[in-house]
């Protein structure tokens, strides 16, 4: 189980939008809330009310302030959960087979009857996307829902990750990277979506899109026209408007 | 040879129940699809919670607050039985009690006020959507003393956009996200309309749009916004008012829409000598008037046909009247509001806001928005296209939650008017029942007669001085001296206050102090150890606490709990019917009108009553008109037959969905009362709504066709066409008492300021506290933000939420960082004019250079929410607040002004300046509070909540 | 990372008793009845309890079975079969040794392999991982495997062999810290590939996703001071091989022997708890740290 399939039929993952993620950690929740009555064990807490209150989350949104050389800081909201590498280290570490990643479509999973909890496999992530259950003593992971996105007891158009289905800005698309005209496929190609740690060789699924250029001061002599003074001063402003309203349609 | 995968159960049992109800984490008030799971008891549980898909407010989706609702309902905060006080008061210490004595009490201390001095209760709401019935219930006491949470939140936004064009943002109007070219966000970080702000913004950045967020603070909204103007706090009024200059004077402005949808081309007063100088010209009918360009003439402003001349001046007796537009032009062309004159005192530099200013040019009328779809608006001419200025604006308390709020909100609505982005494509739109102008609302109500309903309803919109709520020798008539000459637009109250001056007896002394769900002595008060000394503070001669009761309903072991003498434990909001009524704030969205329940969709395990149920039962024991059935019984039995039964306008209940015609068919809008409406709604999904026909989609104030349909549906009983008020004659007329004119004259120390103040165009000042602190002793602006993933104070007892915001630092701008020489892991000591406090600092680059900032409300009280006392809430979290005083420093004449708006007596959180320095950490963040003793027992340790096998 | 005591003591005691394994397998020393007993037992004692407290980590011990399957891909699984057969083929030579006073040559080079095996696949469990580059090299497996032999060697009183050995573990150890320390930036992994925002500017971690903490951070996030490392190093060079060699180049005697394996130990554990405490894992760099 720890060898990687030499291809996978599909490759199902996400896009995460940087440009619109407000950073509201809707889906972290949303996540949490599917996952802890969902596959597996649930996500548990510990300390829950207490000093150092500590659970597990499959999905965390980070955030990072970004100070280019001129110009006014920026900050970038950052969402993270599993990327179901293509060349997932957390897998081949496995000692028990328990990680693998699915021959069908990509998805990289724990079982969790398997699984020994030696965490290796959150040693071997780069990403952290793997966290130990406290209370199960498992590891446990994004599943990418995969007791959502095929799962015949739901509508259809819920058939898609509890994160997606629940990100209020439609920062998250879920789909197919192997199919070419996927919307996620076209999203990564259309605005350059890119890959976290590409030196580790990976290979992730998910894709990022960038955040677009923010604070172009936009050539002023562009906008300059549009506030060319009609007049310098009160006076003049009832002139134009004398001038203006005459010749508006239906005008004096 | 790998050996085969696993199996995996792609297809698990989901639930095997789902109830569709509405959220309550927050105002939004979204849809929510609640899956039950039968638990090994064989008890119904709630497993999990995701949006509605159907409902008009969330489509689906659902905030981090909407989605950890389960570890809201399962909180171990949550109070269980009627609580009686046997320690002092804000011990903690209470005993459980049965609902019969808790209902028994409270009806001995509230009866005999009743029939002596129903202002002797004072009774005030936080942040809940059953206003309408609250102040009926409080009507019929007949207590003046009523008011909910709207004061210290957002009452300048509200007014000023009910004054000015008869409605404002969230509850009452949103952008046009489908159509806008260009957003501006001013002064958000997550307001009330929190998922449909989040996906609109997702609509506009899908579209490729442009969203500008005018904050001081670069997170969230703004942080993914694509233009941020860091601008220095208080001053937004200035940089919009620069705004208008630049685009008036390029003539960038919509004449056609000025002339015929606004009182721009109304004609004013400008005879010094009359006693209407500054009002509007009025016909015999009073209605005003402006010159008509088909004659030269005076109309009436809406006479069939009349084409407002926006150019045209009346000359009169030897005074020449001209055209508000006139006295705009006058005012705003000056070059005090030339960027160079404003950019330092902004922080913005001239040519940003030049560039701002080209840029809502350039959208607004470079690439005008046509929709074609004849529409035909009240005069009667017919427009053949709706032509819409796609500028969308936004904005809440960051304009609002400061002393000159009322003015910059004005300001605000002035520019999106002048461009004609208001309820064209594109630009704003209301939201149902909205459009209504402050002239279609009640007027405050405040006479007394005990033992009898108060004379009509409490909150209303003054039109002038008259309609003040004055005792016979002139002072305020409220405890919160609401719609007194020191704020004479308090349309929501002054909740803030209510303590601060019941404690003072000034206007007077109150007997009970009744709360429902605001935490009074925490984060919903400024100055929170002051409000806790003054409410278990002690008459010196009879030793009875100043405020002598104080009853409280709440859900959760809050820190106002200890203050309280008799709780009245509410239900979660899964365990209650609730009604989000058209009467009161619906959810509306601009193409639809709709309106919304809770209902039980679990059974509470506590011994517990929904608030609302239980005002029901204490109307009937107190027989309140109106609560009493003909044989002395309570009328309804519960909030629910309430929500059914009751009758406030003829045909027009609580819930417009599924009323019945007079053959007993479904109708929406008006109708009798249906014995089954409450299952319809849950049958639909816990909502009802009805599609705003399309010609009447835009224009709503002008639009024949929406006046129709809103008769129809029984917002109005008359189409109610109306004009923006540029010019504000309500506030002429109190500008007019301020300069001694007319028969109701403010006493004097508050003449000079109604007069500055009251200014009928929008206008600027500086904000009161950098008037009466000395601004170089304390140079740098404190704000807080709600963070988007916590609502007040109730997160905190969230498992979930918990971790995301656990404590709170301050964040300071790298300048200050640098300038005081922090490093990581410092604490700052922070200090007002009021107080100090020492708490945890972090750096922040994306932060105006004059500003540090926290997150709201995350510090809690040891005690308090079952937490643990060496929760990082307690120890590392703070508040604000601390550094707020509800009252300004004193003046040279020793009187102090409350920390508010004078307009509306908006609470001015976000006026605070203070100084900082850096010191090394404390064991704890100060001001520390002794702990409070839990009415509830411990929490558990760990969790691991799967209610299915 | 963070110094999982059971972790320190599985590697560091395992990789003393199958040190001492090889040299028993190579017959240096070969005795016989009682003594190989004892010496048998020790190494044991070392190998096995190591072996027994790595599952003290673990969330399931009861499926440890389950990491004999998986050999194929993984360095754990590997060091898990190759560990049992180590002890098994160990058995049954040291069975000749004290029960039929019989050294069966090929058996005990065989295990002797297998031993160095063993403390090679430990080391590879550590060395594969790219996310934590300090130990992502060669110097990895090769301080563990000469701090096994030389260890063993000390242990087996094979003092003309245990003194070079150790100076040259010693080498090793000084050339792991002194690569390690500059191989993360080496390696080109930063902030700003691990978020993709490099090109617009300078980044910096402005709020962590839970103000609390949570596995990740406990588990890789482990952050010591410098001044710290650099005495605990100090430290771990003059126990772990300056003092015994120093005592191994005074005449001989069981008490100075006994103290230089002592010394040894000690110094070990200190720079295996380094090896933990300081390893840089890129997870950190989302939070803030390196
Ligand atoms: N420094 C600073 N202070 C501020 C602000 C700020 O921006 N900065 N903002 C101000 C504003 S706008 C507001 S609205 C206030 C909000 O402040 P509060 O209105 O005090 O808000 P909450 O903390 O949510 O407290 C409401 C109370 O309602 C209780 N509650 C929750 N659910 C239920 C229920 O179902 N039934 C009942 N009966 N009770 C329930 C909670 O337990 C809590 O005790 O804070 C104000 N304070
Ligand atoms: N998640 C969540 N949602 C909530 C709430 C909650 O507690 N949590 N509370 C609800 C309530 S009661 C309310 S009232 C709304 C309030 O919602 P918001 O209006 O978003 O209120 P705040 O979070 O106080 O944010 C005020 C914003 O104004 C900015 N600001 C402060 N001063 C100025 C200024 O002078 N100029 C400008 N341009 N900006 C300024 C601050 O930086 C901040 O971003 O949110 C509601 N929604
Ligand atoms: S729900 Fe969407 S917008 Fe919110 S944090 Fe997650 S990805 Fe970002
Ligand atoms: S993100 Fe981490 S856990 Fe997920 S597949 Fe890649 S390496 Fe494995
Ligand atoms: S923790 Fe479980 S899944 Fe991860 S490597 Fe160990 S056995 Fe495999
Ligand atoms: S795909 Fe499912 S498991 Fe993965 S982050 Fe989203 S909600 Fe969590
Ligand atoms: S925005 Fe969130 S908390 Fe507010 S009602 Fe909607 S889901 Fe609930
Ligand atoms: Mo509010």
């Amino acid at each position: 189980m720890t060898a990687l399939p030499p291809t996978t039929d599909r490759k199902l993952g996400l896009v995460i939008d940087l440009d619109t993620c407000v950073g509201c950690h809707a889906c972290v929740v949303a996540c949490k809330g599917w996952n802890t009555e969902n596959y597996g064990a649930p996500l548990s807490d510990q300390d829950a009310y207490g000093g150092a209150p500590s659970g597990t989350f499959l999905n965390r949104v980070h955030s990072y302030e970004v100070r280019p050389t001129t110009g006014t800081a920026k900050l970038v909201h950052f969402p993270k959960s599993c990327l179901h590498c293509d060349d997932a280290p957390c897998v081949t570490v496995c000692p028990t087979g328990a990680s693998y990643k699915r021959s069908a479509d990509g998805i990289v999973l724990v079982n969790e009857d398997a699984c020994i909890g030696c965490g290796l496999c959150a040693w071997a992530c780069p990403y952290g996307a793997r966290e130990m259950d406290a209370d199960a003593g498992v590891m446990k992971k994004c599943t990418l829902c995969v007791d959502r996105i095929y799962n015949e007891n739901l509508p259809e158009v819920d058939r898609e990750p509890a994160c997606v289905r629940t990100c209020p800005a439609g920062a998250r698309h879920f789909g197919d990277f192997a199919d070419p005209d996927s919307n996620v496929s076209r999203l990564t190609e259309e605005r350059g979506g890119f890959d976290l740690m590409p030196e580790l060789g990976t290979k992730p699924v998910n894709k990022y899109l960038p955040p677009r250029e923010r604070d172009r001061s936009e050539d002023i002599d562009i906008l300059a026209p549009y506030l060319e003074p009609v007049t310098e001063d009160a006076n003049g402003f009832l002139g134009w408007l004398e001038r203006t309203l005459s010749k508006l349609p239906g005008g004096r | 040879m790998a050996s085969p995968e696993p199996v995996v159960d792609t297809s698990p049992h989901v639930s095997d129940e789902v109830r569709k109800t509405t959220c309550y984490m927050c105002a939004c008030r979204c849809g929510i699809n609640v899956h039950l799971k039968e638990d090994a008891d064989g008890q119904k549980r709630v497993a999990y919670i995701e949006g509605n898909r159907d409902h008009p407010v969330n489509k689906g989706v659902l905030c981090a607050k909407g989605s950890a609702g389960i570890m809201q309902v399962n909180a171990p905060s949550r109070l269980r039985a009627p609580l009686r006080r046997v320690g002092p008061r804000g011990s903690g210490e209470f005993v459980e009690i049965s609902w019969d004595e808790a209902l028994k009490t409270a009806t001995e201390w509230l009866a005999p006020l009743r029939e002596k001095a129903p202002e002797k209760l004072a009774f005030f709401t936080g942040r809940d959507q059953s206003q309408s019935f609250t102040s009926l219930w409080a009507q019929a006491f007949g207590t003046p003393n009523y008011a909910a949470h709207g004061g210290f939140c957002s009452v300048n936004m509200a007014a000023a956009g009910i004054y000015t064009m008869g409605g404002a943002f969230w509850e009452f109007g949103q952008p046009d996200w489908d159509h806008a070219k260009l957003f501006l966000l001013f002064g958000v970080a997550e307001d009330h309309d929190s998922n449909p702000i989040k996906m609109g913004i997702g609509k506009l950045k899908k579209r490729g749009a442009k969203v500008v967020g005018i904050n001081p603070i670069r997170t969230g909204y703004n942080a993914v916004a694509d233009d941020w103007y860091g601008i220095t706090p208080g001053t937004d009024g200035l940089l919009i008012l620069s705004l208008i200059h630049c685009l008036m004077k390029a003539g960038r402005v919509d004449l056609p829409y000025l002339a015929q949808f606004t009182n721009a081309s109304c004609i004013v007063n400008e005879d010094p000598s009359s006693p209407q100088h500054g009002l509007l010209l009025r016909d015999e009918q009073g209605k005003p008037q402006v010159v008509d360009g088909r004659t030269g003439r005076l109309a009436a402003w809406d006479a069939a046909g009349v084409e407002p001349d926006l150019g045209a001046t009346y000359r009169h007796g030897g005074v020449t009247h001209r055209p508000v537009f006139h006295l705009m032009a006058d005012r705003y062309l000056d070059p005090a509001y030339a960027p160079e004159a404003v950019a330092e005192r902004t922080g913005i530099s001239a040519d940003r806001i030049r560039q701002l200013a080209a840029e809502i040019a350039r959208a607004a009328f470079d690439t005008p928005l046509e929709i074609d779809r004849p529409w035909i608006d009240f005069r009667g001419k017919t427009h053949d296209k709706m032509i819409g200025r796609p500028v969308a604006m936004h904005a809440m308390r960051g304009i609002s939650a400061h002393s000159n709020g009322f003015q910059t909100a004005r300001a605000l609505h002035t520019l999106q008017i002048l461009i004609g982005a208001v309820e064209t494509p594109g630009g704003m739109r209301f939201k149902p029942p909205y459009p209504k102008p402050s002239t279609a609302h009640p007027k405050p109500h405040c006479k007394v007669t005990p033992g009898h309903p108060l004379n009509g309803p409490h909150l209303g919109y003054p039109q002038g001085p008259e309609d003040l709520c004055l005792s016979d020798t002139g002072g305020p008539a409220r405890i919160d001296k609401a719609f007194s000459w020191e704020n004479p637009l308090s349309a929501h109250g002054l909740m803030h206050m209510v303590i601060s001056n019941a404690h003072a007896g000034d206007p007077y002394r109150i007997d009970t102090l009744f709360l429902y769900m605001a935490n009074m002595s925490w984060n919903s008060s400024m100055n929170t150890s002051g409000t806790m000394k003054m409410l278990t503070d002690t008459d010196p001669v009879s030793g009875d606490y100043v405020i002598p009761r104080i009853i409280y309903s709440d859900a959760y072991s809050s820190e106002m709990v200890a203050y309280a003498d008799l709780i009245l434990p509410d239900t979660t909001y899964l365990e209650r019917h609730d009604c989000i009524s058209l009467l009161d704030r619906p959810i509306c969205e601009a193409d639809a009108a709709a309106d919304a329940i809770r209902w039980p969709v679990i059974e509470p395990d506590r011994d517990v009553r929904g608030f609302q149920s239980v005002l029901c039962d204490l109307g009937g024991r107190l027989g309140l008109p109106g609560f009493v059935a003909e044989d002395g019984s309570a009328k309804y039995a519960d909030y629910a037959d309430y929500i059914t039964n009751h009758i406030r306008r003829p045909g027009i209940g609580p819930l417009a969905g599924w009323r019945k015609d007079k053959d007993g068919k479904d109708q929406s809008g008006r109708g009798t009362a249906n014995p089954d409406q409450l299952r319809r709604y849950i049958d639909n999904g816990g909502f009802w709504s009805e599609h705003v026909p399309d010609g009447a989609a835009y224009y709503k104030p002008f639009n024949r066709a929406y006046q129709d349909w809103a008769v129809k549906l029984g917002f109005y009983d008359s189409p109610q066409p109306y004009i923006f008020q540029l010019y504000s004659e309500p506030l002429r007329r109190f500008q007019m008492a301020g300069q001694g004119k007319g028969t109701h004259l403010p006493p004097d120390h508050l003449a000079e300021r109604l007069a500055s103040t009251m200014d009928p165009l929008p206008i600027w000042y500086p904000p009161f506290e950098d008037s009466s602190v000395d601004t170089r002793d304390f140079p740098i602006h404190a704000l807080t933000q709600r963070p988007m993933a916590m609502y007040h104070s109730w997160g905190s007892q969230n498992a979930w939420l918990r971790q995301i915001h656990g404590m709170n630092p301050l964040y300071v701008s790298s300048r200050i960082w640098n300038d005081k020489g922090f490093s990581d892991g410092d604490w700052a000591r922070v200090t007002s004019a009021h107080g100090e406090i020492t708490v945890p600092a972090v750096e922040m680059a994306a932060l105006n250079d004059h500003t540090v900032w926290t997150w709201n409300a995350i510090g809690k009280r040891r005690g308090a929410w079952a937490l643990d006392p060496a929760a990082p809430e307690a120890t590392k979290g703070f508040l604000l607040n601390h550094l707020i005083h509800e009252l300004l420093p004193p003046k040279g004449d020793g009187m102090r002004w409350t920390n508010s708006d004078p307009i509306t007596g908006q609470a001015a959180w976000f006026d605070l300046r203070v100084r900082i320095e850096r010191c090394d950490p404390p064991a704890a963040s100060q001001p520390a509070h002794a702990p409070i003793q839990s009415p509830v027992p411990a929490a558990p340790k760990s969790l691991r909540w799967k209610v299915g096998k | 990372m963070h110094p999982a005591r059971s972790v320190i003591i599985f590697t560091t005691l395992s990789g003393l008793g199958f040190g001492l394994l090889v040299w028993l397998g190579l017959g240096m020393p070969s005795p016989k009845g009682l003594v190989a007993f004892v010496f048998f037992t020790i190494a044991y004692l070392l190998a096995a309890g190591g072996l027994v407290a790595s599952t003290f980590h673990l969330g399931h011990p009861e499926r440890a079975l389950r990491a004999f399957t998986q050999w194929r891909t993984s360095w754990l699984s590997r060091e898990a079969v190759i560990s049992v057969a180590t002890l098994l083929v160990m058995a049954a030579y040291g069975a000749g040794l004290v029960f039929w006073d019989t050294r069966i040559v090929w058996l005990g080079w065989l295990g002797a392999a297998l031993s160095l095996a063993t403390v090679l696949a430990t080391s590879m469990i550590y060395a594969q991982l790219k996310t934590v580059p300090r130990w992502n090299h060669w110097t990895t497996p090769a301080l563990f495997l000469a701090l096994s032999v030389a260890g063993g060697a000390l242990l087996a009183g094979q003092l003309r062999f245990a003194l070079p050995l150790l100076a040259v573990a010693g080498g090793v150890q000084v050339v792991a810290w002194m690569t390690g320390d500059k191989r993360f930036r080496g390696r080109g992994t930063s902030v700003a590939t691990a978020t993709g925002l490099g090109g617009m500017g300078d980044i910096r971690a402005f709020e962590p996703p839970h103000t609390g903490t949570n596995y990740l951070m406990r588990e890789m996030v482990h952050v010591i001071g410098r001044k710290h490392a650099s005495r605990l190093r100090m430290l771990s060079l003059l126990l772990g091989y300056g003092l015994p060699i120093a005592l191994m180049m005074l005449p001989f005697n069981h008490w100075l022997a006994l103290l230089a394996v002592i010394a040894h130990i000690t110094g070990v554990f200190a720079s295996r708890w380094l090896f933990f405490a300081e390893a840089e894992h890129v997870v950190g760099l989302y939070y803030g740290r390196k």
